[in-house]
């Protein structure tokens, strides 16, 4: 069961690519979302039989034996994996019906059908591995279809130059995570998750010899898997890909850039998190990162017009939050906002993507407006998923994120209150993007032409049914599931899987946390939302003057805080100039001339010298050989 | 046990298809006999090198399959020929390479088409040679023939600077092996004896140690090649006619690679430590240096040349931390640069047979025109950046593992080409495959036709064979290479 929920999306790639052009797209569209639903269903099956069965895991083949390496092909099966297989599958099967009716017009849309299956059945394999090469092998997979399905549209130059930098950004990450992934070996001795999970507590106090210091290993370990997890999660510094991803297909924003692949790198860490535990400075390093990413990439969503790059920067501050919360050791808090988001998410982007199919293929806000009520349906499912996005009370993003910020709250970190203000800002923050994207897009005047107003429509049913299903959970999500990751029954379901930190847990169940700190979250959305009513929808002539007087301050977050000018002038150019470099100085000009072209020059100017004494004269060749029998005889003589 | 002379059998059927092609009288650019005849020695020369490993016996660390003649009428010069785990993938490298490049010869046309194949021909029957010879003297015969037929290839039918190529090509690689023959005949002098197997017995003083190890050494660095002994490879690669190029990047650089673990590791273990951290050195400038080369080239051919500097560079690293994880690594590296080097130098072929030039700005969009071509080349352009699953991560992922746990600052740096090997072959197929079309090629171009995709869908099952299941080949090699680790005292690096 479990093997089908996972290698039916391989079976649909390879049916939509090899039959491409052979059979009529609309059968092949039907087979893979039919693939798809099926291993959705295979895999709650699975979960199913899991009560019954317990824990398993399913060695399919050898792969890498060499001395006292040994990797197997297999799958594990155990809660944790399965609640995210499910996830993945569910999120999955949603966008591949979606997608049937967004690429309706795109002659290769059995190809695009068959990379996101291609993609689905990677970020399966990532979850489900057992062994952390194997991982390796799921977490190249997702960059490749990520990379492919960027760069879908390969006419666009903008979506070929997004592709690639997503691909190296993702390189860079996943540099850290070789060096980790050797170092767990020469520590550890062996790859296997399960093995290395038994095994933290022998090593925790094991130092390894890296560049001749002696390191803490594990502190290293969770240091260099931190970047890799960075680089997939677009944590700040490796972030730069995730908005420019944007020029990808929208199916391919939700699937990928918001509800599974972005999520790998928590996930990861989730999995390892005994590991994590015992390195306070990973720790500290975690909480760090995720809080400036948090309120970087919340400030930047504010000044940016593009509806997908909105989100996407959203998603940015919202993976810094699941971030925050595995630095304060609340895994299962950080793996609840990790299911939640990833349906309000998905919703969000599905949403948008119904808003600029309706539009005529317009991504600008400022060029929207006024059409809530020509997309009713739309209109209220990004509603719906931009209050669940800003944690209104009751929907999966008030359970999910209060948790987090409380639980930050509790911590015993020592900057845990400035962890803390950054957390309740972004709520600030989140709700003013947000309520902004709301205004621009669909209150006001509307601004578009009036061509593409005129032609503004409802998206067909096979697009809209999916946002009502993502609807739905965006709501009931967060209520229903709350208590199986937080409170009395969490140890007893998570902590054979991660890390639970059952002290604060204890207080929070107790209920010790002062009341003012759990309205907080609420206070800041309520004045978000009178300051954003405020700002662009009352005084919204008076905006162009204020955006005079702070011109520099926007300019500054409209340019991603010159982010990838930076990156450009410290790293590209120097790259290109070093190549440069090497190539026409060392190699042309230095090895050559030295070497074989330096060779040949003297060899030529010895003969040019030797045919020089040829002079054809006879009284040169006479006094040639007085000299030499004197200096012949005269040696002889010396010698002997 | 074995009663077929398999290896003589190998090495002399293509100088009977040698024959064949010279007795046919055709004249014309097309010589469909010849291509024939070619074809058909290769195919079973291919077919008959699978005997080898079906016959092999795993357990065995020794040379299997030995025939040995008598050389000069003397008892210790000995011609002897005989295939372990190290050198048998080889050996079917080779034959599946020449193979490959006869079939890719087939739908073209060239001048003296006869002289060209017989050229191929004679390659195959020297690599197996070079790769099959237990002996010294055979090894040296062998290796430096290889040189007249690849010379011919480049200086006959390469393209502009082919004559400057060829020579530098020449020069370069006659330098090495001039060195190399002097250290076999002073262990000829020494020990009486040419047989591989015997001398690992022996152990040499250091200090001779030494002397032979920069001898053997100078021969194999040029041939693998390493920095800065490299500049004759971009060079030759950009001449050489498409097959030339992947002869030289799919198996010759193998030999240099082979050369180490044969001789360097096996014969002169303790020169060996001493040199490591040399050839840490070199290897990790060579995969650095090289990438960024890589980064700017203009040509394709020579982007895949300068990466084949860096990919060789991880071969160094692994077959010189000699321990288990970094020889596999070199062998499977070494293997499946092989293959995916000589699929990219196919498919730059493919291009280059239908555009007339290989320049990267000429191209644009290239996947509006070819869209079958551009995915085949894609998958090819993957398995060199090394994504898991294809043969190219496992070989990257061992050697690097191996160093790791020798040295961790040269496995830190040279994990950085990684990335750099992603940016540049993506940025390759950016350039030539993606966006708008380039209004250079508005003429009406086939795609891959029934040869091509045949041959790169073997190509392609390969690669993922490899990269999902690499123990086909490892679990031959294992016995042999755990025999030389055996011998390698400790090292302190």
């Amino acid at each position: 069961m479990f093997l089908l929920s996972i290698f039916l999306p391989l079976l649909s790639y390879f049916i939509c690519v090899f039959f491409f052009g052979l059979i009529k797209d609309k059968v092949l569209s039907f087979v893979s979302c039919f693939l798809m639903i099926s291993s959705t269903l295979f895999s709650i099956i699975s979960l199913i039989l899991l009560q019954i069965n317990g824990d398993q895991s399913y060695v399919l083949t050898n792969w890498i034996s060499s001395g006292s390496l040994n990797i197997d092909w297999s799958l594990n099966l155990n809660l944790l994996t399965a609640s995210m297989v499910i996830m993945v599958n569910f999120i999955s099967s949603i966008i591949h019906i979606y997608s049937v009716g967004y690429m309706s017009k795109d002659s290769r849309k059995s190809i695009f059908m068959g990379y996101l299956g291609l993609f689905t059945f990677f970020m399966l394999f990532l979850v489900s591995s057992s062994n952390l090469i194997q991982l390796f092998v799921g977490w190249e997979g997702v960059g490749l279809t990520s990379y492919l399905l960027i760069g879908f549209w390969s006419y666009k130059e903008e979506a070929n130059k997004a592709s690639l930098k997503a691909f190296i950004a993702n390189r860079v990450g996943d540099f850290g995570l070789l060096i980790s992934l050797f170092t767990i070996f020469i520590v550890f001795g062996t790859i296997n998750i399960n093995e290395i999970l038994l095994l933290v507590n022998s090593h925790s106090q094991s130092y390894f010899n890296f560049f001749g210091f002696q390191v803490h290993s594990i502190t290293l370990i969770v240091t260099t898997m931190f970047i890799g997890c960075m680089g997939k999660s677009a944590q700040f510094g490796l972030h730069v890909w995730l908005p420019d991803a944007m020029e990808g297909p929208t199916p391919v924003s939700a699937l990928i850039h918001a509800a599974t692949m972005v999520t790998a790198g928590v996930f990861l860490l989730i999995l390892m998190s005994p590991l994590i535990e015992v390195s306070d400075f990973g720790k500290k390093l975690i909480l760090i990162v995720g809080s400036i990413t948090c309120l970087f990439a919340s400030c930047v969503a504010i000044f940016q017009n593009d509806i997908k790059r909105i989100i996407a920067y959203s998603t940015c501050s919202q993976l810094g939050y699941m971030f925050m919360a595995v630095g304060v050791s609340a895994y299962s808090v950080a793996y609840f906002h990790l299911l939640s988001h990833a349906f309000f998410k998905a919703l969000l982007f599905l949403a948008a993507g119904s808003v600029i199919h309706s539009m005529s293929d317009e991504q600008n806000i400022k060029k929207m407006g006024g059409i809530y009520n020509r997309i009713p349906l739309t209109y209220t499912s990004m509603l719906i998923g931009s209050f669940a996005l800003m944690g209104l009370p009751f929907l999966s993003g008030y359970y999910s994120k209060d948790l987090i910020l409380e639980f930050i709250f509790l911590s015993e970190m020592s900057f845990k209150f400035i962890a803390f203000f950054i957390g309740i800002f972004g709520v600030l923050l989140t709700t003013i993007y947000s309520s902004r994207l709301l205004i621009y897009v669909f209150h006001g005047q509307n601004r578009s032409d009036e061509k593409v107003f005129a032609h503004i429509h409802e998206s067909p049913l096979i697009m809209v049914l999916p946002l009502v299903i993502l609807a739905f959970f965006s709501i009931f999500f967060g209520m229903y599931f709350y208590s199986s990751f937080v409170g009395p029954s969490l140890e007893e379901i998570w902590s054979k899987f991660m890390f639970v930190n059952s002290e604060t847990n204890q207080i929070y169940s107790l209920g010790n946390i002062p009341n003012i700190i759990k309205k907080l979250p609420l206070f800041m959305i309520i004045t978000g939302l009178i300051l954003s009513f405020l700002i662009y929808f009352k005084f919204s002539k008076s905006l162009p003057v204020i955006k005079q007087r702070l011109h520099l301050i926007i300019t500054f977050f409209y340019r991603k805080c010159f982010i990838d000018e930076l990156y450009q002038m410290i790293l590209i150019k120097p790259c290109i100039y070093l190549g440069r470099g090497f190539w026409k100085s060392i190699d042309m000009d230095l090895i050559d001339n030295l070497g074989p072209n330096g060779i040949s020059r003297l060899v030529n100017s010895f003969g040019l010298m030797v045919s020089k004494l040829q002079s054809g004269y006879l009284y040169h060749y006479v006094l040639s050989v007085v000299i030499g029998l004197t200096l012949f005889i005269s040696i002889y003589i010396y010698i002997f | 046990m074995i009663s077929l002379p398999i290896l003589p059998i190998l090495i002399v059927l293509p100088l009977i298809g040698l024959i064949f092609i010279f007795l046919s009288s055709e004249k014309d650019e097309n010589a469909d006999q010849s291509k024939k005849s070619a074809l058909w020695t290769s195919a079973s020369n291919f077919f008959l090198s699978l005997y080898l490993p079906i016959n092999f016996d795993k357990s065995i660390p020794h040379f299997q399959f030995v025939n040995s003649f008598s050389w000069f009428n003397s008892d210790s010069l000995r011609f002897a020929l005989g295939v372990d785990g190290l050198s048998m993938p080889f050996v079917i490298l080779s034959t599946f390479l020449i193979l490959a490049c006869i079939i890719f010869i087939i739908p073209q046309s060239k001048k003296n088409m006869k002289m060209y194949l017989a050229s191929f021909l004679l390659l195959e029957s020297f690599l197996i040679g070079t790769f099959s010879a237990i002996d010294l003297f055979s090894f040296y015969i062998f290796f430096e023939s290889i040189l007249i037929p690849m010379y011919l290839i480049i200086g006959f039918w390469g393209g502009e600077r082919r004559i400057y190529s060829a020579y530098k090509f020449f020069l370069y690689t006659l330098l090495g092996s001039v060195l190399m023959l002097i250290a076999i005949i002073f262990l000829y002098q020494e020990f009486g004896t040419i047989s591989i197997p015997k001398l690992l017995d022996f152990t040499l003083p250091f200090y001779i140690q030494l002397w032979l190890w920069i001898a053997f050494f100078s021969s194999f660095a040029v041939k693998i090649p390493m920095w800065p002994f490299h500049t004759w490879l971009p060079d030759a690669h950009v001449e050489a006619p498409t097959e030339g190029s992947v002869i030289l990047a799919g198996i010759l650089l193998k030999l240099g690679g082979y050369g180490f673990i044969r001789f360097n590791l096996s014969i002169l273990p303790d020169a060996s430590i001493f040199f490591t951290p040399f050839i840490y050195f070199l290897s990790v400038v060579a995969i650095i240096y090289t990438s960024f080369i890589a980064l700017v080239q203009e040509d394709m051919k020579k982007l895949i040349a300068y990466s084949s500097v860096a990919h060789m560079g991880f071969v160094t690293l692994g077959i010189f931390s000699a321990n288990i994880q970094g020889l596999h690594g070199a062998i499977i590296q070494m293997i499946s640069h092989g293959i995916i080097s000589a699929a990219l130098f196919f498919s730059i072929g493919s291009i280059y047979n239908r555009f007339k030039t290989k320049q990267i700005s000429f191209f644009g969009g290239l996947n509006i025109k070819l869209p079958k071509f551009s995915v085949i080349f894609l998958i090819f352009t993957l398995g060199s950046i090394g994504l898991p699953g294809t043969s190219g991560f496992v070989g990257e992922y061992l050697t690097l593992l191996a160093v790791y746990s020798k040295n961790t600052l040269v496995a830190f740096i040279s994990t950085l080409g990684v990335i750099l090997s992603a940016s540049y072959m993506l940025m390759l197929y950016k350039k030539v495959f993606l966006g708008e079309l380039s209004k250079n090629m508005d003429k009406k171009n086939d795609d891959v036709n029934i040869y091509e995709v045949s041959l790169y869908t073997v190509l392609i099952m390969l690669i993922f064979i490899i990269g999902i299941k690499p123990g086909i080949i490892l679990s031959y090699t294992t016995s042999s290479l755990e025999r030389i680790i055996q011998l390698y005292p400790i090292s302190i690096f």
